[in-house]
């Protein structure tokens, strides 16, 4: 009979002459991969256990360490690759369903790699960033249909019309929802620092602020979700914006659980749950079952906050994004914020995570466009999410119509992930998806701050160039600007949705 | 200071605003005349001395996120009464809608005639928070849904002696008392058991059945009068066997 083994993924390869038996990677590895041997004074290591996180190799003093993957082969097979037959084997045996972390890691075609940007050539200059002002500030909020103003005498003049609070980033770049529960506090204070410090906002995620996180309560978004969990009057007065959560990329449709073991006294106080219970977030909210009560809840947020507050909506990117994303806006919120489907996650089965959604450069655009189409887009911001990882990605997303981006994955490889995709284990060696205080305390909050801050400095740059070489000076003038982009190997119905022209396409 | 005012006509925005500003100004009991479906009345308030008496049908959501006061309802009521809310009271003499007590984390909810559907759906609980909600008269479908802590107790004194079916499905926590009286048209979801309820139990929802009595004008007799029965759910980890590692 097949056993269920547990696929050896990764050989652990220790360059004896290197090694100095110092035991660290024994020591660290919470995978319990590597072991010492007293009586023969050897270092052993059970492949089969290895996630592949890589913390070993990067500890290991004398680099001794080597992570590769396992070259053992079944028969070359394009349809029943050695992924799909371990999976039967393991299902075969457990009867459950199979859970994974992160994004979806499937080759859907990535359309941000089939469109390029363009640059100014004579005809017009490009500006140097460098020496000439370059504005990437950026509003979130429900901007007014026109401006009415009364000049009372010369030069003084009024403004007739109530504009909204609006959030005010100094890039256009979040950090999106993870709650302390899936990731650890280390983690969350590193998020809310460094966008405290880079003067954007960070996300709760659905499980309540922790108090130590309170210092940093201005530059926060706080979700509310099916669960509630955590979610009274206070942690809504506390935040700088709301957001309603419907759907998550990672796992559109579904709920969530977070299981009792994993809700620590901490975590029950955040939560406001008893230690020990399973905290389950129903699929739905289950006061909205249609564009009609979503409005209900954004106005009940929107009163308890005595309108001071933008209320915005979270879904998944999913085949009907564009209407959906419509009523949104006329339900009356303040932004959109849709999550296409290589959005990261804590804990998603993996079937759902791999094969439904669709992906974001789609949405964005399909959305923009239809907001636009109805004449609403001014209404709600568009926040894109799901699997951004370079600036040029996000420059075209804004291009394609979004006002900001969020991101997670790429946030948490800044605090050091190496995507293992085990988060769902609650074993994560670099300290972020655990709360395993042994494991918490390698991630530094105040360093993790510095090198969040380090790569929204650098990604700021980089954008900066990028529409500086347009010859644009303000991320305002690129938003929906898509004659920015041509795509490349794209099919008619591609460069439709997308809204583009074809490389080599003039204006 | 007490004072009352007239909703007659107003919308909900202007309506919560004049209540919130009363209470700025230090009213302790407002009385709102003429309510007719505005929504929200109540929300987010945080004042434990405060008492609201609505006469009229306030819309959906009452008192959603509450924290504190009290609200009387003279009339029925509409969906979503007591939606997340913290503490606090909200006693109606009358009939209520759908998903009262949603997410409730603490205070109480009395509801003197009939409830809708999905009631009590993920109420919780949390330290010294245990929200109770007491219905006088049935239930429809899915009562107690999610159910994660806190304590129902259906009466069954109205006519409609009747309540629906898969009581507390997907149920991990807390407990929902139902009168005999309603038992043979009570269907269970499947993560629950039913026990007749003892004397412990009793002791425990005497207190409450006797406030619901003096708060309605009822004899204590009538309300504690017949069997009871408790329903809990059978695991507080309904689904932690569906997933593989
Ligand atoms: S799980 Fe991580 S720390 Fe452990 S052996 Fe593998 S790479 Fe090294
Ligand atoms: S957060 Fe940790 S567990 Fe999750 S993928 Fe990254 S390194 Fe692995």
């Amino acid at each position: 009979m097949a056993k269920a083994k547990n696929i050896t993924e990764f050989i652990i390869e220790r360059d004896e002459r290197r090694c100095i038996k110092c035991q660290a990677c024994v020591r660290v590895c919470a995978s319990d991969v590597h072991s010492y041997d007293d009586e023969s004074q050897e270092l052993l290591s059970d492949n089969s256990r290895c996630v592949g996180c890589h913390f070993c190799e990067d500890i290991c003093p004398t680099g001794a360490l080597t992570i590769k993957r396992n070259p053992s082969a079944t028969k070359d097979n394009a349809h029943w690759t050695r992924d799909y037959i371990y999976r039967i084997v393991k299902q075969s045996t457990t009867g459950g369903i199979l859970l994974t972390g992160m994004g979806n890691d499937k080759q859907y075609k990535n359309y941000f790699e089939h469109m390029v940007l363009n640059a100014a050539q004579v005809t017009n200059p490009s500006i140097d960033p460098l020496r000439e002002p370059m504005e990437l500030r950026t509003f979130i909020g429900r901007r007014p249909d026109r401006i009415r103003y009364e000049k009372i005498k010369e030069n003084k003049y009024i403004l007739k019309e109530s504009i909204s609070n609006l959030l005010h980033l100094e890039i256009p770049v979040m950090f999106s929802a993870m709650s302390f529960g899936s990731i650890s506090l280390n983690a969350c204070k590193s998020l809310a620092k460094a966008a405290f410090l880079s003067g954007t906002y960070w996300n709760t995620g659905e499980g309540g602020m922790h108090r130590n996180l309170y210092p940093y309560a201005e530059r926060a978004i706080v979700q509310i979700a099916s669960g509630r969990f955590g979610v009274n009057t206070e942690y809504l007065e506390r935040a700088a914006a709301v957001e309603i959560k419907i759907g998550q990329g990672a796992k559109p449709g579904i709920g969530g659980h977070l299981p009792g073991e994993k809700v620590s006294e901490e975590i029950s106080l955040t939560r406001m749950i008893p230690e020990g219970t399973d905290a389950i977030s129903p699929a739905p909210h289950h006061d909205i079952y249609s564009i009609e009560d979503l409005r209900q809840l954004i106005f009940a947020i929107k009163e308890v906050t005595s309108y001071k507050k933008p209320v915005g909506v979270k879904i998944a990117a999913v085949h009907n994004v564009a209407p959906i994303a419509s009523g949104i806006v006329r339900a009356g919120a303040d932004f959109v914020t849709i999550d296409g489907i290589r959005g990261g996650t804590g804990a998603a089965p993996l079937v759902i995570r791999d094969n439904v959604g669709i992906p974001i450069e789609l949405a964005v655009a399909v959305v923009d466009q239809r907001l636009r189409d109805e004449g609403i887009r001014n209404q709600a911001s568009i926040i894109a999410a799901g699997g951004f990882k370079t600036s040029a990605d996000i420059v075209k997303a804004i291009a394609l119509g979004a006002d900001v981006v969020y991101i997670g994955s790429a946030a948490l490889i800044a605090l050091g992930c190496h995507l293992c995709q085990k988060c769902y284990t609650g074993k994560c060696n670099w300290g972020i998806a655990t709360q395993d205080s042994y494991l918490t305390k390698r991630l530094n909050p105040d360093i993790g701050a510095e090198r969040l801050c380090n790569l929204l400095k650098a990604w700021a740059l980089e954008i900066k160039e990028m529409l500086g070489g347009m010859g644009i000076n303000a991320i305002e003038s690129l938003r929906g600007n898509r004659e920015q982009l041509r795509g490349i190997d794209l099919t008619e119905t591609e460069l439709k949705l997308l809204g583009i022209k074809y490389a080599g396409e003039a204006w | 200071m007490d004072t009352s005012i007239n909703a007659y006509n107003i919308h909900y925005k202007i309506l919560n605003e004049k209540i919130k500003i009363l209470i700025r100004e230090g009213y302790e009991e407002i009385t709102v005349q003429g309510v007719c479906g505005q929504r929200y009345i109540g929300g987010g308030l945080q004042s434990k001395k405060v008492k609201i008496i609505l006469y009229g049908v306030p819309g959906n959501d009452l008192a959603v996120f509450m924290d504190g006061p009290e609200i009387v309802v003279m009339g029925n009521a509409q969906d979503g009464v007591g939606n997340t809310m913290n503490s606090g009271r909200i006693v109606i003499h009358g009939n209520a809608g759908d998903i009262v007590g949603h997410s409730m984390r603490g205070g109480e909810i009395f509801v003197k005639g009939d409830v809708g559907y999905r009631v009590g759906i993920h109420m919780k609980e949390y330290r010294d928070m245990y929200p109770v909600m007491v219905i006088g008269g049935s239930a429809r479908n899915f009562l107690g849904e999610y159910m994660a802590g806190g304590m129902i107790i259906l009466l069954g004194m109205t006519e409609r002696k009747y309540v629906g079916n898969y009581i507390g499905t997907g149920m991990h926590g807390g407990v929902i008392y139902i009168r005999e009286s309603l038992l043979r048209s009570a269907s269970l979801g499947k993560e629950v058991n039913i026990f007749m309820a003892d004397t412990s139990d009793m002791d425990k929802i005497r207190p409450y059945l006797r406030r619901f009595a003096s708060y309605y004008g009822f004899t204590e007799n009538k309300v504690l009068k017949g069997q009871f029965y408790k329903i809990i759910p059978i695991t507080s980890r309904p689904y932690g066997k569906i997933y593989t590692y």
